[in-house]
């Protein structure tokens, strides 16, 4: 544990003595600034954060992408992997370290919000269990989102190529559930349960329910460890 | 401390090493010494589980490398020929990563880290970035990382390559005072490098391991087929003629300089042909202006090993 830590600590320092973090922390929140202006002043303005929520995902489709790329690929460029590999490191200890710092960033970037369900309270009377379901929601779209970057981050050294991979593997997730419109023959219950945009929407409108939180958790789990057997791949090669 | 055996490499279809064994004992320098792509790199990797080895077996203080990977890195410091260090961190930010992550924790790590810095001569740059430092001084950086935990066995693989000469001579003290209380591994295809830090020396040309030895006793070994140099003055085909077919005479070579010509004889191991060889001569009637045995240097025994190892194959 305390190896893992020390790793998402370093992670941590280094989004923040590069310009990564302040840049995608920003536009984070500068387009989510806009949504949710927009949800609540409009006519149809009503007091929840949902407005806010379907864009953000959106938003962190395709942010965090460009928070993971260089996590793998930066040290198997840099060749420093080799001197992480030759440490008294495990390989699960390495991708959770690197998991948790961008987590991390993730968490930040939406703890910032936070004052959006603040004004609503102030200015309205929100219902405030889709707020807690929403964020918490949110927070496991973007665990999943990352463990995807991670691991497309551990497959080469070109950053560039592991952001785009990584971004077309979520975004064809995230609408595959649109398939069965021109895909027959396959029961399209199967593509709803594999598009993590569906599991959101009960999030969103406060339903907490407990298969949506086993996808996410496995959905994430997965990738992290196809990452774990990628870095362990290398050992091998 | 360290025991290789058999091992034995193939990227795809290259082969890059081929049944190396060598141990090596406690407390000892040990020089890995070969031309470029001869294989050094390759089996350093292996030792510090980097790779595993295709076949064979390396042990490092008694824990297999392969097997128990986890408990033999612990014992071993790495610093890889690249050197490569993250470049946006500052010197002690760096090796306080390096001392959590080998195992160090609190008060203990943070005097550990004080002492690493002042024994790689680091003190006045801990709050350098380290992408700002020099070639040398990263390369302080690397073997800081790698002594932080105090591990028995170090490995360096090529440490002085690219630096100025005043910091070559600063880091191979370095490594010599290093190997005082450890056991040091380290590569280079500098010879007089390896001469004068290492206790033992393995040459290892396209894979394998041609030579080990100490290196006087390399010197010594070698100087069986050792050669006699002679300046003489008199009819070059004659000479070399006669001088061929005298007994234990192996080979004979010869360069012109001027008047008198300089020959070189190499003699079957073990025999002293310059009493006979000047008797020759002088019987013949050709001037004998000098004649001396030739003891080689580790750079001669370096090429002759493996030019062999070339035209056998």
């Amino acid at each position: 544990m305390r190896n893992t830590l020390a790793i998402a600590w370093k992670e941590l320092r280094t989004y923040f003595v590069t310009p990564m973090a302040y840049v995608v922390i920003s536009v984070f929140l500068l387009i989510n600034g806009y949504f949710f202006a927009a949800s609540v002043s409009g006519s149809f303005a009503e007091a929840s954060i949902r407005g806010f929520l379907f864009p953000a995902s959106f938003i962190l489709l395709i942010l965090t992408p460009l928070l993971t790329m260089r996590l793998l690929a930066e040290e198997q460029k840099m060749g420093t992997i080799e001197l992480l590999l030759t440490a008294p490191l495990r390989d699960t200890e390495v991708i959770m370290g690197k998991f948790l710092s961008s987590l991390a960033i993730v968490g930040a970037m939406l703890a910032l919000t936070l004052w959006y369900p603040v004004l609503l309270f102030w200015f309205g009377n929100p219902d405030p269990f889709p707020i807690i379901t929403g964020y918490l929601g949110i927070l496991l779209v973007g665990s999943a989102f990352i463990s995807v970057g991670l691991f497309t981050s551990s497959l080469t050294s070109n950053q560039i190529a592991a952001a785009i991979s990584s971004f077309g593997i979520l975004l064809l997730l995230w609408l595959i559930n649109a398939a069965p419109q021109f895909i027959k023959g396959i029961p399209p219950g199967i593509f709803d349960y594999i598009s993590p945009s569906v599991h959101f929407r009960d999030f969103a409108y406060g339903v907490l329910d407990i298969k949506a939180l086993v996808y996410y958790l496995s959905f994430s789990a997965i990738f992290l460890f196809s990452a774990i057997k990628s870095l362990e791949a290398r050992r091998w090669r | 401390m360290i025991e290789v055996e058999n091992l034995t490499k193939y990227y795809g279809d290259f082969l890059a090493i081929e049944n190396v064994t060598f141990q090596v004992q406690k407390g000892e320098i040990l020089g890995f010494l070969g031309p470029n792509a001869a294989g050094k790199t390759t089996t350093m990797r292996i030792l510090a589980g980097y790779m595993p080895p295709s076949s064979g077996t390396a042990k490092v203080a008694g824990f297999d490398v392969v097997e128990q990977s986890l408990e033999a890195r612990k014992r071993i410091g790495y610093m890889p020929e690249t050197v490569p260090l993250y470049t946006d961190m500052t010197v002690e930010s760096y090796l306080d990563f390096h001392a959590t992550i080998k195992g160090l924790r609190g008060k203990k790590k943070q005097q550990r880290i004080d002492e690493v810095l002042d024994i790689c001569r680091l003190g006045d740059y801990y709050d350098v970035i380290i992408g700002k430092l020099s070639k040398g001084y990263r390369q302080r950086v690397g073997i800081a990382q790698a002594i932080v935990h105090e591990p028995e066995v170090l490995i360096l693989d090529e440490p002085t390559i690219g630096i100025d000469p005043k910091q070559v001579v600063e880091t191979r003290q370095l490594i010599k005072s290093l190997g005082r209380d450890r056991t040091v591994i380290l590569s280079s295809h500098i010879l007089p490098e390896v001469n004068m830090v290492c206790e033992r020396v393995i040459i290892i040309n396209e894979g394998r391991v041609v030579a080990v030895d100490r290196p006087e006793n390399l010197s010594a070994a070698l100087k069986g087929s050792e050669q006699i140099q002679m300046e003489v003055r008199g009819a070059i085909k004659e000479i070399v003629a006669s001088l061929r077919e005298l007994k234990g005479v192996q080979d004979v070579t010869w360069e012109s300089a001027g008047e008198n010509n300089i020959f070189t004889v190499d003699c079957s191991p073990g025999s002293d042909l310059r009493e006979e060889i000047a008797h020759l001569i002088v019987g013949k009637g050709w001037g004998l202006i000098n004649l001396q045995t030739k003891r080689m240097s580790l750079e001669d025994i370096f090429l002759k090993l493996t030019m062999k190892e070339e035209s056998e194959a």
